[in-house]
Formats: C-alpha cells, sequence, structure tokens
C-alpha cells in the first residue's frame, strides 16, 4: 500500500466553476432562509453577478495552459474560449430568463410536478409568482457545462454530462403556458437523455477495457498503438459518440429537439439552443481531437453521413414547419450538421472555425428566441408561424430584428451568419471535406425557404384579425436582444477580432 | 486627381443617403424624395468626374484603394476600376436618378412608406456600384448577395399583383446561385493560396478539374443573375411584378453583374476552364436569343415582354463573350451599356403607361397613340432602339457581336441573326398592338390616358433618348475606354483574334 497521493489542483484554472457551482449552492441556501417575495431580485442579480464573476475569472486565467486535479480538467485554449462563450451566452438566457413585465410572475411557474389541469396547477399558472428556483438550476446547469467543455477524462466528462442536463430536464417543465406541452417536453427529454447518458457511460466502460484508463491522453495513446482491441475501441467510440450527438442534436437522434424546443419555456429554449449546443460540441471536439485522432479515417466517413443527413433533417422538415419554435428547433438541428462539418474538418482551422460558430450561432439564436417571448396574445406567445402575418405593419423594429437574425440564419454577407459559415466551410475543404461542403450549399438553399416564408409572413401580408401584438419588451429583454442583435452584425461586419482569439485559442492539451 | 479615392466614396455615398432618407418621417414624402434625387445627382457628378479622371491608354485598373478587413482570410476592402467597370458604374449613377424621377408617385399607390421606397432605391444603387468596383473577391461576393435584400423589398413591398411570388422567386434563384458560387469562392480561397486578391488569384496556377468546377461554380451562378437560358424563369416574374423604376434598375444594371462577372471572373480566373466550356455557353446563348424571342412575341403583358426581350439581348452577350474576340468582347461590353440605356428606357415608358391604365396588359390598350401621341412616340422610339435600328446605339454593340463572332463561330453567328428578326416582330407588334390602330373604347374613360407625356417624364426620357442616338452615331468615347480592358481580358483567356479588327484601329461605326 502506497501513500496516497493528492492531486495537484490549480485554483485559478478551476476559479470560474467554483464560482458557479459556489453561486448555485447560496442560491439553495436563499430559498431555505429568505422570505418569498425578496428571494426573485436576490436570487436574478446573485445569477448575474456570478455569471460575470466566472467570466472575469475566466479572463483573468486566459493565459493557463495546465491538466489540473488528478488528470480530471484540462484548462486550455479551447476550454476558456468555450467557457467565456458559455459565460457570455449563458448571461444573456439569464436576462431572458429574469425578465418578468412580459408576464405576471414570470415564464415560470414554480413547481414541475403538479397534474396538469388540477386546481393547484391552475393557481400557480394563473397568478402565482414563479419559482426562484430557475437561477439556481440555471448556474448548475452553466456550472456542469463549464465543466463538460474541460473534462479530461471520460467520468468527469459523465458527471459533468448529468450536472448539465438534470437542471435542464426539471426547466422544461416549468412553462407557465401550455403546461401539458411542457411536461411532455421535460419527459421526452428526460427519457431519451437518461438512455443516451447510458450510451455515453457504456460507451466509456469499453473504452476503458480497451485504453486501461479513462484520461484522454491515456485513450490516445492506446489508439496510436496498433496491438489493442479494435472492437471494445469502435464500439466504445460509438456509444460514447452516440451519447454527445444526442445532446448535440445531430440525426438520427434529434428527434427530441422539436418538441421540446416548443414545449420548454422559451427562455430556457434560448438557454438550450446556444449554450448546449456549445457545450455539447466542446465535448465532442475534444474528445475527437485528443483522444481518437489517431482513427480519424475510420470515423470521418459515419460522421460525415451524419453531418449530411443532420443538414438534410433540419433544412427538409423546417420547410413543413408551422410553428415558430419548432422551425427555430429544425434550424438549430440543420445548423449543428454545419457544426459536424467544422468539427470533421480535423484541422487547427476546424476547431477555431467551429468555435467562432458556435458563438455566432449562439448570439443570433438567443436574438431569436427573445423576439418570440414577445409575440404575444391573451394565452401567451403567439407561435403559429400564420400568427406573425403582418407583424412589420403592427411593429416594424422588432420585424426589423427578426428579419435581420433570419438574414443571418440564410447565410447573407455582413451578418455572422455567412462569416461563419463562410470559417466552417473553408475548414472543411481545407480538411478534404468538399463533399460534407457541397451538401451544406445545398442544404443552405433549402434552408433559405422556410426563413424567407416568414419575412415574406412578416413583411408582405397584411395583418389580420389574429396577429397578435408585439409586447413591450422589458429592460432585461432588450439588453438581451440588443446584444444578440449586434453580436449577429459585428461577427458580420467586423469579425477579425474573433476569428483571431478563436485561431489563437485553437490548441488542445493532452 | 486620380488618388482621390472615388471608388470607396461613390460606394458609400448612396448608402448615406439611404440612411438619410429611411430616417425622414413618412409625412414628409416630398422631402425624402427630393433628398434621393439630389443625393442620387450628387452620385452622377461624382461619377462623371472619374470618368474625366480615368486615364484612357493607362493602366488597366485605376482608381485602386485597398484597405485590410479582415486579415486573417485576407480579406480586404479592395477597390478597382477597369474600362468595362467604369462604364457601367457611370450607368447606374445615371440610371438611378432618371428612375427616381420617373418613380416620383409609385410609392404613393401601395399605401406603404415613401420615403422607405428611396431609402430602397439609394440601398440598391450602393450595392450596384460596390459589385463593380470590388476587386476583392470575397468583397465582390458579399455586395452580389447583399444585392438582393434591398431588390426584394422593392418588389415584395412595392410591385404589382404577384409580387410576394415575385420577390421570393427572385431571392431563392439569386440566393441559389450565390451559394453555388460560395462554394466555389471557398475553394479558390483555399486552392489559390488562401487569398481574395483578384490579381494573385488570376496568376495563381489551377489543377485543371479543380478549375473547371470552380469555374462552374461562378458561372451557375453569373448564368442565373444575367440571366442565361435555362436558368431565366425569375426574370419574367421579377420583372413583371417589379415597379417599373426598379424594373429599369434590374434588367438594366443588375442582370448586367452576371456577364460582367463572366468577363471579370470566369474568364481571367479560369481560362482553360473557359474555353473548354464556350461550345456550351455558346449553344445556350444561342438558344436563349431564339426562345425568349419567341416567348416575347406571345406576351400579352407589357412587363413580361420587355422582361423577355432582355433575355434575348442577354443571348447576345453571352455569345459576344464566349466568342473570344476583341470584337465580340467589345460588342458586348458596348451591348452592356446600350442594352441599360435602351430597355432601361423601354421600362420606363412602359412603367408610364402602366401607371396611366392601372394595367400592363397589352390587350387593355389599342389605339393609345391617339390619346398620348408624344407617350406612344417614345415608346416607338425606345422599342426601335431595342430591336437594334441602326441610327441608335443598339445596332452598332449588336454589329460588332455578330461579325465578331461570325469571324470565329459562323454558324451560331447566323442563328442568331434569326434573332433580330424576331426582335423586329415582338417590337413592332407590341407597339402596335398598343399605341396603332382603332382606338379602344375603354382607354377613352381611363382619365389619367387623357394626359400626355408630362415635364418630368420628358425630363426622364430625354437624357436616355439623346444618349441612344449620340451613341449610335459615335460610340468612341465608350469604346476608347472599354477596348483596353477587353483585349486584356482576352489575352488572359489566351485567345488571339483572326484578322485584325476594325475596332482596334478606332473606327467602330460601320
Amino acid at each position: 500500500m502506497g501513500e496516497l497521493k493528492l492531486p495537484e489542483i490549480d485554483y485559478g484554472a478551476l476559479l470560474p466553476m467554483l464560482i458557479l457551482f459556489g453561486a448555485a449552492c447560496v442560491g439553495i441556501l436563499i430559498e431555505a432562509a429568505l422570505p418569498k417575495e425578496r428571494r426573485h431580485a436576490i436570487q436574478l442579480s446573485l445569477a448575474l453577478l456570478s455569471t460575470v464573476a466566472a467570466l472575469v475569472a475566466v479572463i483573468l486565467a486566459r493565459d493557463i495552459r495546465t491538466i489540473t486535479i488528478g488528470g480530471a480538467v484540462a484548462v486550455d485554449g479551447p476550454t476558456l474560449f468555450l467557457q467565456g462563450a458559455l459565460l457570455l451566452l449563458g448571461l444573456v438566457s439569464l436576462l431572458l430568463i429574469g425578465e418578468r413585465s412580459l408576464e405576471a410572475g414570470g415564464a415560470f411557474v414554480s413547481q414541475a410536478a403538479i397534474t396538469v389541469g388540477s386546481q393547484k396547477d391552475l393557481r400557480q399558472a394563473g397568478s402565482q409568482p414563479g419559482g426562484p428556483e430557475v437561477y439556481p438550476l440555471t448556474l448548475f446547469a452553466l456550472g456542469g457545462m463549464l465543466l463538460f467543455v474541460a473534462a479530461n477524462d471520460l467520468l468527469t466528462m459523465f458527471v459533468a454530462l448529468e450536472v448539465l442536463s438534470l437542471p435542464l430536464y426539471l426547466m422544461c417543465a416549468l412553462a407557465r403556458r401550455r403546461r401539458l406541452l411542457s411536461q411532455e417536453a421535460a419527459l421526452k427529454y428526460f427519457l431519451l437523455g437518461s438512455y443516451a447518458s447510458a450510451f455515453f457511460l457504456f460507451g466509456v466502460a469499453l473504452i476503458y477495457g480497451f485504453a486501461g484508463g479513462v484520461q484522454l491522453s491515456q485513450v490516445h495513446d492506446a489508439v496510436v498503438t496498433p496491438e489493442r482491441s479494435q472492437v471494445l475501441l469502435y464500439a466504445g467510440l460509438a456509444l460514447v459518440a452516440i451519447g454527445l450527438l444526442f445532446k448535440a442534436a445531430l440525426a438520427p437522434f434529434h428527434v427530441w429537439t422539436p418538441d421540446v424546443y416548443q414545449g420548454a419555456p422559451t427562455p430556457i429554449t434560448a438557454l438550450m439552443a446556444a449554450c448546449t449546443k456549445v457545450a455539447a460540441f466542446g465535448a465532442l471536439l475534444r474528445i475527437l481531437y485528443v483522444s481518437f485522432e489517431g482513427v480519424r479515417w475510420d470515423f470521418q466517413p459515419v460522421l460525415g453521413g451524419i453531418a449530411v443527413l443532420t443538414m438534410l433533417v433540419g433544412a427538409v422538415l423546417a420547410v413543413t414547419q408551422t410553428d415558430m419554435k419548432r422551425l427555430l428547433a429544425y434550424s438549430s438541428i440543420a445548423n449543428a450538421g454545419y457544426l459536424l462539418v467544422g468539427v470533421l474538418a480535423l484541422n487547427r482551422d476546424g476547431l477555431a472555425s467551429t468555435m467562432f460558430y458556435l458563438v455566432a450561432y449562439g448570439f443570433s439564436v438567443l436574438a431569436a428566441f427573445g423576439i418570440v417571448t414577445l409575440v404575444r396574445d391573451a394565452d401567451g406567445e403567439a407561435t403559429h408561424l400564420s400568427r406573425w402575418a403582418g407583424l412589420g405593419r403592427k411593429s416594424p423594429l422588432f420585424a426589423g430584428l427578426f428579419t435581420f437574425i433570419l438574414l443571418a440564419f440564410a447565410g447573407i454577407p455582413l451578418t455572422s451568419g455567412f462569416t461563419s459559415k463562410f470559417a466552417v466551410f473553408g475548414a472543411a475543404i481545407e480538411g478534404g471535406q468538399t463533399w460534407l461542403v457541397i451538401f451544406g450549399v445545398i442544404t443552405s438553399m433549402l434552408l433559405a425557404f422556410p426563413y424567407l416564408r416568414v419575412v415574406v409572413m412578416m413583411w408582405l401580408s397584411e395583418p389580420g384579425e389574429s396577429t397578435p401584438s408585439v409586447s413591450i419588451p422589458g429592460a432585461l429583454t432588450s439588453a438581451a436582444l440588443t446584444i444578440g442583435v449586434v453580436a449577429t452584425l459585428a461577427l458580420g461586419v467586423v469579425p477579425a477580432p474573433l476569428i483571431d482569439l478563436t485561431n489563437d485559442a485553437a490548441q488542445f492539451v493532452r | 486627381m486620380s488618388n482621390f479615392p472615388f471608388l470607396s466614396i461613390l460606394t458609400l455615398l448612396p448608402l448615406v443617403g439611404a440612411l438619410v432618407v429611411a430616417f425622414i418621417p413618412s409625412r414628409k414624402s416630398q422631402l425624402a424624395k427630393i433628398v434621393a434625387l439630389g443625393w442620387s445627382l450628387a452620385v452622377l457628378v461624382l461619377s462623371i468626374v472619374m470618368w474625366i479622371a480615368f486615364e484612357i491608354g493607362g493602366d488597366r485598373f485605376q482608381f485602386r484603394e485597398s484597405y485590410p478587413w479582415i486579415p486573417s482570410w485576407d480579406v480586404r476592402f479592395t477597390f478597382a476600376a477597369d474600362g468595362i467597370a467604369l462604364v457601367m458604374l457611370v450607368l447606374i449613377a445615371l440610371l438611378v436618378p432618371l428612375v427616381i424621377l420617373a418613380s416620383w408617385h409609385d410609392a404613393e399607390q401601395t399605401k406603404r412608406s415613401v420615403p422607405t421606397y428611396f431609402a430602397l432605391l439609394l440601398a440598391l444603387e450602393c450595392t450596384m456600384i460596390g459589385v463593380f468596383a470590388a476587386a476583392d473577391v470575397f468583397l465582390f461576393y458579399v455586395f452580389f448577395e447583399v444585392m438582393l435584400v434591398p431588390m426584394y423589398f422593392i418588389i415584395g413591398s412595392y410591385g404589382g399583383a404577384r409580387r410576394q411570388y415575385a420577390a421570393v422567386k427572385f431571392f431563392l434563384y439569386s440566393l441559389v446561385g450565390g451559394l453555388f458560387m460560395l462554394a466555389a469562392v471557398i475553394g479558390l480561397w483555399v486552392v489559390g493560396g488562401r487569398t481574395f486578391d483578384w490579381q494573385t488569384l488570376v496568376n495563381a496556377d489551377l489543377d485543371t478539374t479543380t478549375a473547371r468546377w470552380l469555374f462552374l461554380g461562378f458561372f451557375i451562378a453569373f448564368a442565373i443573375k444575367a440571366p442565361f437560358f435555362p436558368f431565366h424563369t425569375w426574370l419574367p416574374d421579377a420583372g413583371g411584378a417589379a415597379p417599373a423604376g426598379a424594373a429599369a434598375l434590374l434588367v438594366g444594371v443588375m442582370d448586367k453583374v452576371g456577364t460582367f462577372g463572366i468577363l471579370r471572373y470566369c474568364l481571367p480566373m479560369f481560362p482553360e476552364a473557359s474555353r473548354w466550356f464556350a461550345p456550351t455557353a455558346l449553344a445556350l446563348a444561342v438558344i436563349g436569343i431564339i426562345y425568349a424571342a419567341l416567348l416575347a412575341v406571345g406576351q400579352n403583358d407589357l412587363k413580361r415582354l420587355v422582361s423577355y426581350t432582355s433575355i434575348a439581348h442577354f443571348g447576345f452577350i453571352g455569345i459576344g463573350i464566349f466568342a473570344f474576340t476583341t470584337q465580340a468582347g467589345t460588342g458586348s461590353v458596348l451591348y452592356m451599356v446600350n442594352h441599360g440605356l435602351a430597355t432601361g428606357l423601354l421600362f420606363l415608358v412602359v412603367g408610364m403607361f402602366v401607371a396611366r391604365r392601372g394595367s400592363a396588359l397589352v390587350s387593355d390598350f389599342g389605339g393609345a397613340g391617339k390619346l398620348v401621341p408624344v407617350l406612344a412616340g417614345v415608346l416607338f422610339f425606345a422599342g426601335l432602339a431595342s430591336l437594334a435600328l441602326p441610327g441608335t446605339a443598339p445596332f452598332v454593340s449588336e454589329f460588332l457581336v455578330l461579325i465578331g463572332t461570325f469571324t470565329v463561330h459562323k454558324t451560331y453567328a447566323v442563328v442568331a441573326t434569326l434573332g433580330i428578326i424576331l426582335a423586329a416582330a415582338y417590337v413592332l407588334w407590341m407597339v402596335q398592338r398598343t399605341t396603332q390602330g382603332t382606338l379602344n373604347p375603354a382607354l377613352t374613360e381611363v382619365p389619367a390616358m387623357q394626359r400626355d407625356i408630362s415635364l418630368r417624364e420628358k425630363v426622364v426620357v430625354a437624357p436616355l433618348i439623346a444618349l441612344l442616338i449620340l451613341f449610335g452615331f459615335y460610340p468612341k468615347p465608350i469604346t476608347d475606354v472599354i477596348n483596353p480592358a477587353v483585349q486584356a481580358t482576352m489575352q488572359d483567356v489566351g485567345t488571339t483574334d483572326p484578322a485584325p479588327t476594325a475596332v482596334a484601329n478606332g473606327r467602330t461605326a460601320p
């Protein structure tokens, strides 16, 4: 029996995560200790402040390149960049989550699991202010995401996956309106998510059997050693990949996305569309680039097929949608396909461009869902497409902003959508994946149609009886919208600083 | 003087004007119109000064400016104009004020914001100037795509009966072409050494197969834009639904981006691929001439008829480009200018008829010359110019194209000549059915039809008529400017003329 050796811990590198988890725990204590009416403001401030503090910690740690806490966490360029991106996007999501002026009591109810339609449920959906538990939950989810993109061994990655997923499952069920849809979404997400987690864990076990360790560098060393069992390797890689592809909403593991995006409270949908995507792709990048780079010729065609399938499914099904949130869900699926094209470049440009794309898309999608929260009538948000007809006449400002975001999604130049597509496609051609780019271009054409249809609806149709009014956003939503739109424009017009940042950050430590 | 940043100012000036006009409140629509007109006249003056400053016989590209934009991708704001671009820039600057003046009352009939309409026209001018002035492939692409957005809203918001359908069709067609070009642009960037500089890319040594694929990517985009058969079906819809002034810009200038793009990008960058593709392009062009002319004969809608005549004319430009002789090339570029003047005039006059009658159908007119003799005379002149009557400018260009083509491709030239006969048929028959013959009694009941051409309309048509006659007898000012550029382009393609040409000696009028 040797001595038990304590691992070295670099607290500076871990500080962002520690801040978020600490603030989340404090948030729970506040729930227990403070009177109900004062909690909301305090919780919201705590969440925003801790996110900002974590962001500052990331910025302070920007030069750290280390593997710490016994090899469990790698803090390197991609980690810090993605953590910064997650915190920024999380901050904007928190602004949307914290908005209470659009609806009495906010977009959330306080208890998720009450039978829908029961007196108690009607009461809580009717007038009771929503529970502020949603803020600590968001912080836990964000903390999990930060750990997910930093995890340097597969078990830590699994723990992070669960930490980020469980709060999201719960928050999906908290929608104030259309409670049944919300609970259904949560249950679906939970069940399918659990399967995905199980797949992931099983894959980790197989890879452990293959490599004799779970650290990514150990796996890498085993992969480049020829005489190991290939069956364990491929089966393990496939299962781990399935777990990640599920979180990233890539076909054929995407089926939960439209239902969950539609049923979840819109601010949470925004959080998932922006941040979960960053986290899932961050982990996918790390696993593929750090551990399995040695078998790239084996997984590249398979994942390439998945990318093509995802782009096609997302684009084709987006054409047929009649609900705004589902439309944006399918669009996010297609965008996951474009991201995977960037990942599959498997070169430094691929890493840099994927990170650029994640940030650019995150801001645009937050702004898009932010506008969805504003278009409402007496029954809450009016998400059916036909209801958006003539919105340009009723509210030119918001229709104009939404049009701009849609043009960004369609990849028109001078928006971030164009620069990010250019970046990933350029990296993919560089990486020899021209066929993926061709499919990317074809699906972009298909995808332009649903976006354009919405633009036509808003501007060229006459407003009908049922065109809902657009609520005047409160300060928080206004801020979130402004940040999202300005970022979309800025990353389209002056993308150079962020491109340079991603290029500098695009180096994993092993 | 040539150090003055002409091109960037010429590009930005209309954009500033668009912003100014956009912020004029709707109730001050008269002010908006005057500001827009004044602004476009300022652009015209600047472009004329630029024409004077252009050194004939000097460098191929003049007024070169270059500023960094995205350094890590080597994207720069590089502007430079050769003779071809110069004449197109002046054509734009000339047409826009005329179109603004001609559209003076158009926007009021649509119940939509009048200042927005004129702001969109100026924004369109900015993008059109930018696309001809750019000498950086990325910058060109940006303008090429962004150009769609103002035109989309002009057609969709201010157009005729089928405006929504036409606007979406226009946007999707162009976007499809644009995305093919995007793939080619990215591919070119990767294989051409990660640069967008036009000169570097022209000198780059590309693999034959790659160059052919890239050529096709560019060519499809330009063929849709121009439009060449079989990519033409969007133009009659867009031209038919757009307000007459915007249609004049659409056909007179915007579509020339296609032919200009072939001359500036396809031919010099992919000379081998251009020669390889030339037989197909010639065949498509000749089919376009005959097919579109036949369809034009059968049209009952004036604006659609003019659109089809344009497709036929673009066929002539196409054979002139792909014949690869200096004579035919010069003829093509001259054709681009003359067609802008002639078809611009035709569209504007047709717009005056349509505005009076409230219908674009030929069958709704009949004997209109008895009510509005001067306007009918202008229509007749515009028609004659459009069918290339000797003495009008288009004759010179059509003749040059045909003899230039005849020296190398006798069959194509002979078949294309049939197009002239068909042109006489569709123009004369249209003029006869609308303005000659017995007076349609329904016309006498339309009060607006009793007003002959107004002073404002005279100011619109007079410069165009004067230029058409002037260049019909004395095209030297234009040919002097474009000839060196065309010769340089032909050198880039690597073809030599079969015999000494009349153009080279400065004798252009036959």
